[in-house]
């Protein structure tokens, strides 16, 4: 089973500070972990909101609105993509992180096609899974 | 938490540190089949406590003390009962190393122990099978039970493996280290064949009713990610993952809706997982970086590696393909390999060049009961539109193949090649 863990953001990644070099130490050694462990597959920091933008849709209109963005635990600064057998493991690796301070962390399921059940026929499966393949190939 | 959500974190717990607890444990009491048992003690424990006290902060530094103290008890038992005179060596010995006190901090660096645990459970003393069963027990974390489920084989003959296989490390004290310069190399393609085979049961299984299992992928593409990591410098390490992650990114276009299997030029290459595919190239890269000259497990992941990078089969470089298959060939001397650059040779240069290195394959002792020959043989036919020849192919093909989803495919080659 694969996983996404979500991490939000704060005032200081928004601020675009580094973490401390003992946040950092401690981060650095949990990936080791992972990695050692077989269970990171990838993982990356994102930029602050700053630089990034949204765009909103309503109707045929395209507004484009420009970053920063003001509510930071609404913000995603970095994410993992896990390896687990269950969520249980997926889970017992997420408390092992060096976080603090009230922060929550998101766990989530990333889609694969058996997770769809009996709704999805066969046919109807193959023709999922084509369309998931073509948008990512075109990425 | 109800108490099926427990022993479902328990499960969890086990998979995350059963190889280190049964690695740290085997440094101390430098046999695997005490350690082994000592760990389970201490999974017993977790499974009669955690429901009460929930579970514990450092999971794995209980457990480790848990295993430490039923180890403590067990012998202290046994001095009881017997004369301590009477009371082996080895097992004097093993009570003093469990007995001192700074235990947790020799556990602190437990990495290469699990390194060490890995050319332990593959060492060549042992036959391949038994090498299989104990390294997926010990560092798979996998029970006996899903053990015989994936080689279908009886519970009992694995769990007999397996106690047999331990007893042969201990008689032949095999020592729990990472062998040194002038035989790792050996000892190291060792380890990789025990992987690769692992991956290769779950990728083509050579029996039973489905053609692909992707459980016994993913426990191969772990201890292959764990080893990259414990091994960061053997290019070979690298280039088996490559290989691995490379093949693994097409395991869910290699069925089809019912089951069947799809070949790689049939597969819709828009189903291939693109993250795989990515961490294939990225460890192909590392292992180039790191090879002098190319090994075998590097030549087959820069060949997947071909397929990975072209967007269909008549993009595809065929003629590089032939030239690493050049290289494989001249590594291994293998006929299968002979067999697969047949394969790469007509797609590059025309069946004709295929059919004929195929019929000089056709002495070869090694594939004289290997279905892939007259499958191989039979697909170069069709393409020569020799097609009543090419029909006897697949039905000899069908019949030497166990495989149940491979010879349905095969026998419906042979029909097709009747209409």
């Amino acid at each position: 089973m694969r996983f996404m863990v979500l991490v939000p953001g704060s005032p200081e990644s928004e601020a675009g500070e580094m973490p401390s070099t003992e946040l950092l130490g401690a981060m650095t050694k949990y990936n080791e972990e992972l990695v050692k462990a077989g269970v990171m597959l990838a993982g990356e920091g994102l930029h602050p909101t700053s630089k990034g933008a949204k765009v909103r849709f309503n109707g045929g209109a395209r507004t484009v609105i420009d970053g920063p963005f003001t509510e930071a635990k609404e913000i995603v600064a970095g994410y993992w993509v896990w390896e687990c057998a269950s969520r249980e493991e997926a889970l017992e690796w997420l408390k092992r992180a060096p976080f603090d301070g009230g922060v929550e962390i998101e766990l989530r399921q990333i889609f694969e096609a058996d997770d769809f059940g009996e709704q999805l026929t066969p046919e109807l499966r193959e023709a999922n899974e084509r369309l998931r393949g073509q948008a990512a190939a075109k990425q | 938490m109800t108490a099926s959500a427990t022993n479902r974190a328990i499960d969890a717990v086990w998979r995350i540190e059963s190889a280190r607890l049964i690695a740290g444990l085997t440094r101390i009491v430098r046999d695997v089949a005490v350690a082994e048992d000592l760990a389970q003690d201490a999974l017993v424990a977790a499974l009669e406590q955690w429901p009460e006290s929930g579970i514990p902060h450092n999971p794995g530094a209980w457990l480790m003390a848990a295993a430490k103290r039923r180890g403590i008890d067990a012998l202290r038992r046994r001095v009881t009962f017997e004369h301590k005179q009477e009371l082996i060596g080895h097992e004097l010995q093993i009570l003093q190393q469990l007995d001192q006190p700074d235990l947790a901090a020799r556990l602190e660096d437990v990495q290469d122990d699990v390194l060490r645990l890995i050319f332990m459970t593959c060492h060549p003393v042992l036959s391949r099978e038994a090498r299989v069963a104990l390294t997926l027990r010990l560092l798979g974390g996998l029970s006996t039970p899903e053990i015989a489920r994936a080689f279908l084989a009886s519970e009992g003959t694995v769990a007999q493996r397996i106690v047999r296989a331990k007893r042969t490390l201990a008689e032949a004290h095999v020592p729990f280290e990472v062998p040194g310069r002038d035989e790792l190399a050996d000892r190291l393609s060792a380890v990789l064949e025990v992987i690769y085979l692992v991956f290769n049961e779950g990728y083509a299984a050579t029996a039973g009713e489905h053609w692909i299992r992707p459980p016994l992928c993913a426990d191969a593409l772990r201890l292959g990610r764990i080893l990259a990591a414990l091994m960061p410098p053997e290019p070979e390490v690298h280039g088996l993952l490559a290989l691995m992650e490379l093949q693994a990114s097409r395991l869910r276009a290699r069925v089809g809706p019912r089951g069947e299997p799809v070949l790689l030029g049939d597969q819709d290459r828009a189903r291939w997982d693109h993250l795989l595919v990515q961490r294939g190239l990225a460890a192909l890269r590392r292992a180039e970086k790191l090879s002098g000259t190319l090994g075998p497990y590097t030549l087959q992941a820069a060949i997947a590696a071909c397929h990975a990078r072209a967007r269909s089969v008549e993009e595809t470089d065929w003629p590089r393909i032939v030239a690493l298959y050049d290289g494989l060939a001249a590594l291994t001397g293998s006929p299968v390999v002979e067999l697969n650059r047949a394969v790469a040779v007509t797609m590059a240069f025309g069946p004709e060049a295929g059919l004929e290195l195929v019929d000089s394959l056709a002495d070869e002792r090694a594939l004289r009961s290997y279905h892939l020959l007259p499958s191989v043989r039979g697909d170069f036919l069709v393409r020569l539109g020799r097609l009543a020849e090419a029909r006897d192919e697949f039905v000899h093909a069908a019949d030497l193949c166990d495989n149940a989803r491979e010879r349905e495919l095969l026998l419906s080659r042979a029909v097709a090649c009747d209409s």
